[in-house]
């Protein structure tokens, strides 16, 4: 069934993320399954501190034009959490003195934030080495005040990095909505014909794969083989790197799970596939993620169930690279999500 | 309470098995992780082969396991639908060419 609205506008008791907490430190992982605190200890990696920073992940709103059945932000056109530009000026301060070597913009939707552009072309003129942007695709179709986006971001030296589940229409429309597909198509074409994704062209462009169900991803070489294969024939699409992107328990996917009574097999396997190699890996020992309102968090997904950073500074006016440093990073069982397998992040897998 | 012979927990206590047998068990299950690995056959191919089978073996857990699997692989639901009906054809060839033995019989029987 097409979802509509996010489990915030519903009122649904999942919007609270201490709920979600609840949830997934009860039942199973009373006495069924080791607590993830437990896994990590019996391989020696308990507690799990961060390293130097690498990579500062800001989300700038929750707003988004779409409403995708798996996600994690519980984004959607009825979300309002949007960053100020007074919020945006913080993290630019942070920017120009950060160490890390990635910027990487996520949402909702980052370009639904009316101060994107601007904080785009202020961050850009940081030169940081690589400058993300988390693009939906669709976006860049919604409404003709976009369709420049490919040539602004290719103004910029934006890397584009975009979800698309599956290489058909049906897979796709089935968790991100109904015409998502051909519109993701059309956008892809449009990035492509700028140069975005084209073989050797210094324009990134990556794609997002996220199982589209109670499922975990398999090996990502041979994922995005497949889909290099089926997005040349089919739309002579071009593209650089696939990133294999595992669902985390919690918010949107959290719901789906126990309402199609998925969650204990979900939550069975990610623990059945849990790797020690990929905890020495895991985004949260070289990420930070900064929240729409300027709070600091351990990854994204932190954010979500609003876990902020255990250390002195927890907001980005009171920002310091040193301190947060070697913070013990907060866990809860939804962390299984990254070290099954290969392990994932934003970036895809982690291990081999 | 009503009783199965199947559970679909079952499945992912299938490593049990090692418990009452280990050296055998292991044996199994070392040799089963090896034929499923990319060789002259990609891993997808013997995913899509071994749903087939669990069906003409009519195994429950082998029909979740490998419907979960080809998932995971990306394959769509006309490809597996495919490889099933490969499956029901060799079944149904098999039924139906023993009726060249049944006409053997009937001949040698008959006038």
């Amino acid at each position: 069934m097409a979802i509509t609205k996010s489990l915030h506008k519903l009122e649904n008791d999942l919007a609270d993320p201490k709920n979600q907490l609840k949830i997934l430190s009860n039942g199973i992982f009373k006495d069924e399954l080791p607590t993830f605190a437990k896994k990590i200890a019996a391989s020696n990696q308990f507690p799990i501190q961060a390293k130097k920073l690498e990579i500062l992940q800001i989300n700038v709103g929750y707003m988004c034009n779409q409403v995708c059945a798996h996600c994690h932000v519980d984004a959607g056109p009825d979300r309002k959490e949007i960053m100020t530009r007074e919020t945006m000026q913080q993290c630019l301060d942070v920017i120009q003195k950060t160490g890390a070597h990635t910027l990487d913009l996520t949402g909702g939707a980052p370009e639904m934030n009316p101060n994107f552009r601007w904080f785009v072309e202020e961050a850009a003129r940081v030169g940081i080495q690589d400058f993300i942007v988390r693009s939906n695709l669709t976006i860049i179709r919604a409404n003709k005040k976009y369709y420049d986006l490919p040539s602004f971001f290719k103004k910029h030296n934006v890397h584009i990095v975009s979800s698309m589940p599956h290489y058909t229409r049906g897979k796709t429309d089935k968790q991100r909505g109904e015409g998502v597909f051909n519109q993701s198509i059309k956008a892809l074409q449009e990035l492509n014909k700028v140069g975005y994704g084209m073989p050797n062209s210094s324009l990134k462009l990556d794609l997002v794969y996220n199982p589209s169900g109670a499922f975990l991803p398999t090996n990502q070489a041979a994922l995005e083989s497949d889909f290099k294969k089926a997005l040349q024939e089919d739309f002579n699409i071009q593209f650089h790197n696939l990133f294999a992107i595992t669902n985390l328990p919690i918010s949107r996917f959290l719901d789906y799970l126990i309402a199609s009574d998925n969650y204990e097999d979900y939550m069975y396997a990610l623990v059945e596939a849990y790797n020690p190699e990929a905890v020495k890996s895991v985004m949260c020992t070289n990420t930070l993620s900064v929240s729409w309102d300027g709070y600091l968090y351990d990854c994204d997904f932190n954010q979500m169930l609003n876990l902020k950073v255990a250390s002195n500074v927890q907001h980005i006016s009171k920002y310091n690279e040193d301190l947060l440093e070697g913070r013990d990073i907060l866990i809860s069982q939804h962390c299984y999500g990254c070290t099954a397998g290969a392990g994932s992040s934003c970036q895809g897998t982690v291990a081999e | 309470m009503a009783k199965t012979y199947y559970d679909p927990a079952d499945l992912r206590k299938f490593g049990k098995i090692t418990e009452w047998s280990e050296a055998l068990g292991n044996k199994f299950f070392e040799y089963y992780g090896k034929v499923f690995e990319d060789g002259a056959l990609s891993a997808r191919e013997k995913t899509l082969i071994a749903l087939a089978i669990a069906h003409t073996e009519q195994c429950p857990y082998c029909i979740d396991a490998y419907t979960k699997d080809s998932l995971q692989r990306g394959i769509t639901k006309e490809e597996m639908m495919e490889a099933v009906h490969v499956g029901a054809a060799i079944k149904s060839g098999a039924t139906l060419v023993h009726g060249v033995q049944m006409m053997n019989k009937h001949d040698k029987l008959s006038h």
